[in-house]
């Protein structure tokens, strides 16, 4: 597909929907959201950016091979599961930890749950990406 | 063997085992027979020692180990012969390669049969029967180069890997019926089991497993097929191990299972039919190791015979019988073993005059040989009168039973005369100069245990009270006291030895008559087991064949159709088994938007389902998403709606990739409407709409969705519940969940990275 | 309100099964996202379905006051989305691998691993 304006719009609305897509994942605790839909809105960018541009463009543009990205993703959403060993508890149960202020409302409070829905949120793109990528590129 | 190792040389530059693997090899068994040794003071005081520790507690299930009289009899004689065995093994096998395999093998059968003989709970014992099986079946099997040792290895694993089975269900029908696995609790309630309506197919059942393993009638054939397996093996298997494991299931659950006419019929005419079957076929061999695995058989019979009846003088025949006939059996076959070494044949008619020249072998197998022939001062006599004593105490049979053991001595004598006398009298072989004379190894094992034949036939007094009897104690559980000694006087039992002795000589004497006259041909006979045993083989083969053909046709679709009809039998039947519900109609109260999310599903559904063109297709199921997605959204479920819709998308994009390679564009082909398929469709979405009905009346209670909705916030800080689930509740989930997304997407990679490597070479 | 949905679920069910039962690969395809879709709706119906609101907690509050619906399904159902996603672009990798090797997507011409007609050994 070679269209002037998909491709000119594309490079806009790939950047927003990143960013909106690390919106939807930070956002998934409390709202509709969280790692798995993340994962499928940054890959559905991708996806459009293979769209208009082609698949190397995509694949040069990700930088990263998605192999890689949804390793790392199984990699983080695993330690961050067996981090809760080390506080004692079975693995995958959730730690917080509050890291400003004495109370949990008015602090910033950081937690392995977080750092597994990003797991989750890697993996996601990556598989996805990885499948994409392999399909395009067979054809 | 030869030919085994030579190709194994040949392969690799593997280093012929040292000598210190002959130096070892004996420790372990000797370290357990005297560590056994030194315990005979307390068994023959009437003492039992248990250890072990719980092994599947849910199941009552114990890894439990129990020293009795009987089992301790068992576990020296396995620990015992084991130690003799492997000197004589390690000498025997000298430059093998494969010795290291050899002694491996050799020590799991041992520790098999150990832990068989000392289990102390049901399924224990089942676990080490099976160890013995297998290993059984490497040791049969240990020429693997050989064609004829892999199928004689074969059969002995398949026949008893056959009664393994019946074993274990006979095992669990016992636990049923007794409420444990407990061996010593089971042996206190041989009432209970005796009385209850399972005592038929369990006795039948442990039957079946005792007489595969210990190769009765009509399992009889895969013995002497066993002689395939290097000599060492057959003289362990067939005098201290593998087959006694049956005779002593049937004395270890002789308390349980005996005292009915069932029981001491079966084993009666078992142990007689099968004596008498093997009795004639040892006087037709001319291979001394055939002959010798028939007396075996013989033997075999002869103490399933007794051990049907529950006089105390017919099991202390057995019991006694059990332990003369391991010492002369292992040292016979490793006679035979040194002759077939040293000259290269066990050809009965090419043998003779090796005394000279095999001194000592000579005279370790002339005094097995007296001893299996009953004759005083050895050990066998005392075995041979306590069987005639025995006989006589058979009350219900006593002139069949006694005729039988005649019968049996009889032949016995004649066979041992076959081994000890043929081989070594006459004129001096021809070619005298290629027979070496027999390495210490090899003669040190057979002499000593043949010493153990004249010794304990002295003084019997050394095995009468403190093996035999804690033995007969454990089995009628009543204690007993038994006299071993050599002359009882004039009586029934000498006479009957003098006759068996008379008719033994008379029949070695007229062998040649006798096995021209027996020789009709057996091979070609309707009844010929081994024959037998192939042909069942071969049409187990071909019925593998013709199900497969029939089931595994190659046609996925009528996979699919058999696996569709399966599924809709089966809810069918789960349908009309839950029984009562009602389908009442009622109008859905959908409101206007929810009827238009259905009704786009159902519509995209139906096209999808008919339309002729790929693109059509992708496209209705493009607006079947989009329905199911809207039905997720007014449902109360934003989450998977969004996903759902992101999916679809992502899942458009990659068929759009895909399309091109395809052949979906190049021709419109007519796809005709297939009215089976559709039926069988229609039935699958009815039951399945119906089950869904019918779940729906159950009442809903959901106390883990209830915990989830409390805990959220509280516990995981969280207040979208969906998300809380997946990363945090059940996070353990989700990890694997992603797991698989990752896997889905590596093995596409490695499919189509696969074809595009081969493409560019 | 389960009602029409259970019937729903039968539609797809029964489609996907004619599809799946076709001798065209791509249609067995098709039958098969039709049939984890309806999986996926059997298992939310079988939930329980609210027009209530969705599973999310108001700021501030420790657990839902109103009446919301029930999350397990959704959960069980967004992963398995997501699954069945991963299974199908397999299962699209695969039909693109299998039209690349024979050159036909007609399941009943695919015959290599097991063959039309076995010759028979005599001697096994």
């Amino acid at each position: 597909m070679n269209s002037i304006i998909l491709q000119t719009a594309t490079r806009v609305l790939v950047a927003l929907i990143l960013v909106f897509s690390v919106y939807m994942l930070l956002r998934g605790h409390n709202y509709p959201g969280g790692g798995f839909i993340a994962g499928l809105i940054a890959a559905s960018a991708f996806a459009l950016f293979a769209m208009a541009w082609g698949m190397e463009a995509a694949q040069s543009a990700l930088r990263i091979p998605p192999g890689n990205l949804a390793v790392s993703g199984v990699a983080l959403a695993g330690l961050s599961g067996l981090m809760a060993i080390f506080y004692g508890d079975g693995p995958f149960s959730g730690q917080w930890l509050t890291l400003i202020g004495a109370k949990e409302e008015d602090g910033i409070v950081i937690s392995n749950v977080l750092f597994f829905d990003i797991g989750v949120y890697l993996t996601v793109l990556g598989a996805v990406l990885t499948l994409i990528f392999a399909l395009e590129e067979a054809s | 063997m030869e030919s085994a190792g030579d190709t194994e040389s040949r392969n690799g530059d593997r280093k012929t085992p040292g000598k210190w693997i002959s130096l070892l090899a004996p420790i372990p068994p000797a370290l357990i027979a005297l560590s056994l040794l030194y315990h005979l003071p307390d068994i023959s005081a009437g003492r039992e020692f248990s250890f072990g520790f719980t092994w599947v507690s849910e199941l009552d299930v114990s890894f439990r180990f129990y020293i009795d009289g009987l089992s301790f009899l068992f576990a020296l004689l396995i620990s015992g012969i084991g130690f003799f065995i492997t000197i004589y093994a390690a000498e025997y096998l000298r430059g093998n390669p494969l010795l290291r395999r050899f002694f491996l093998y050799l020590y799991l059968f041992m520790i098999g049969m150990l832990g068989l003989v000392l289990a102390s709970d049901l399924i224990t014992l089942f676990v080490f029967w099976e160890v013995t099986t297998v290993a059984s079946y490497l040791l049969i099997g240990f020429n693997h180069a050989s064609a004829v040792a892999r199928r004689s290895a074969l059969q002995a694993l398949l026949v008893t890997a056959l009664g393994g089975l019946c074993l274990l269900t006979a095992f669990l029908l016992l636990g049923e019926i007794s409420g444990s696995y407990d061996l010593q609790a089971l042996l206190t309630k041989g009432e209970q089991v005796r009385a209850s309506s399972l005592y038929i197919p369990v006795l039948l059942l442990v039957l079946i497993g005792a007489f595969s393993k210990s190769a009765q009638l009509p399992f009889h054939f895969w013995l002497p097929n066993a002689m395939a397996a290097p000599t060492p093996v057959s003289a362990y298997l067939h005098s201290a191990t593998m087959v006694k494991a049956g005779i002593y299931l049937l004395a270890r659950l002789h308390p349980v299972l005996a005292h009915t006419e069932y029981w001491e019929w079966i084993l009666t005419c078992t142990g007689i039919a099968t004596a008498a079957v093997a009795a004639i076929a040892a006087l037709r061999q001319t291979d001394l190791k055939l002959a010798l695995a028939y007396t075996t058989v013989i033997a075999l019979g002869t103490i399933t015979m007794f051990l049907g009846s529950d006089a105390s003088a017919a099991v202390a025949a057995a019991i006694t019988f059990l332990l003369v006939h391991s010492f002369y059996k292992a040292a016979l076959f490793m006679v035979v073993g040194i002759i077939d070494r040293q000259t290269g044949t066990r050809d009965l008619t090419k043998l003779h005059g090796l005394a000279k020249l095999l001194p000592l072998a000579f005279i370790a197998a002339l005094a097995s040989a007296l001893s299996m022939a009953g004759f005083p001062p050895f050990l066998g006599f005392i075995g041979k009168e306590l069987k005639y004593e025995g006989a006589l105490a058979v009350a219900s049979e006593p002139a069949l039973v006694g005729t039988a053991a005649i019968f049996a001595n009889a032949v016995t004598v004649t066979v041992a005369g076959m081994v000890a006398i043929k081989p070594f009298f006459g004129p001096p072989p021809v070619d005298i100069s290629c027979i070496q004379r027999a390495p210490p190894g090899l003669w040190i094992s057979p002499l000593v245990l043949s010493a153990f034949g004249l010794t304990f036939g002295l003084a019997p007094d050394l095995i009468g009270g403190g093996l035999v009897e804690p033995a007969l104690t454990s089995i009628l559980g009543l204690p007993e006291t038994i006299d071993l000694k050599l002359w009882h006087g004039i009586n029934v039992p000498l006479l009957m030895s003098i006759f068996t002795f008379v008719f033994g000589v008379f029949m070695y004497l007229k062998l040649k008559q006798l096995r021209s006259w027996l020789n009709w041909d057996f091979t070609h006979a309707p009844t010929n087991a081994d024959v037998l045993w192939d042909k069942s083989l071969e049409y187990l083969k071909s019925f593998a064949a013709l199900q497969t053909r029939i089931l595994q046709n190659g046609i996925m679709r009528r996979y699919l159709t058999v696996i569709f009809v399966t599924l809709s039998l089966a809810l069918s039947y789960a349908l009309l088994h839950t029984g009562q519900f009602s389908l009442e109609f009622v109008w859905p109260n959908l409101n206007l938007k929810e009827w238009a999310a259905v009704l786009l599903t159902v519509g995209g559904t139906f096209t999808a389902g008919a339309a002729s063109r790929p693109l059509v297709a992708i496209c209705a199921l493009g607006a079947l998403g989009v329905g199911i997605t809207l039905i997720y959204l007014f449902f109360g479920a934003p989450d998977v709606a969004i996903t759902q819709i992101l999916v679809e998308t992502l899942y458009l994009v990659l068929i759009a990739a895909i399309l091109p390679r395809l052949p979906v564009f190049s021709r419109s082909k007519k796809v005709r409407f297939r009215p089976r398929d559709a039926v069988l469709g229609g039935i699958v979405g009815l039951l399945i709409t119906v089950s869904i009905l019918v779940v729906l009346q159950t009442p809903f209670e959901s106390p883990v969705s209830e915990f989830y909705k409390e805990a959220a916030v509280p516990e995981a800080h969280g207040r979208n519940i969906v998300n809380v689930i997946l990363v945090d509740f059940r996070a353990l989930d989700t990890f694997g969940e992603i797991i698989v997304v990752f896997t889905a997407a590596i093995a596409a990679v490695t499919l189509l990275g696969h074809q595009l490597r081969r493409g560019k070479q | 309100m389960e009602g029409p949905l259970a019937v729903v679920v039968g539609i797809l069910i029964a489609t996907g099964v004619y599809l799946m039962l076709a001798r065209d690969l791509l249609h067995y395809l098709f039958g098969l996202v039709l049939i984890s879709n309806a999986a996926n709706l059997a298992i939310f119906i079988a939930g329980r379905l609210t027009r209530a609101s969705p599973p999310l907690i108001p700021e501030g509050q420790e657990a839902p006051q109103i009446v919301v619906a029930n999350p397990l399904p959704q959960a069980l159902i967004l992963t398995a989305i997501v699954i069945g996603f991963g299974l199908l672009a397999f299962a699209l990798a695969l039909i693109a691998q299998v039209y690349r090797e024979l050159g036909t997507l007609d399941v009943d011409r695919m015959r290599i691993a097991e063959p039309v007609r076995p010759k028979r050994k005599k001697s096994l």
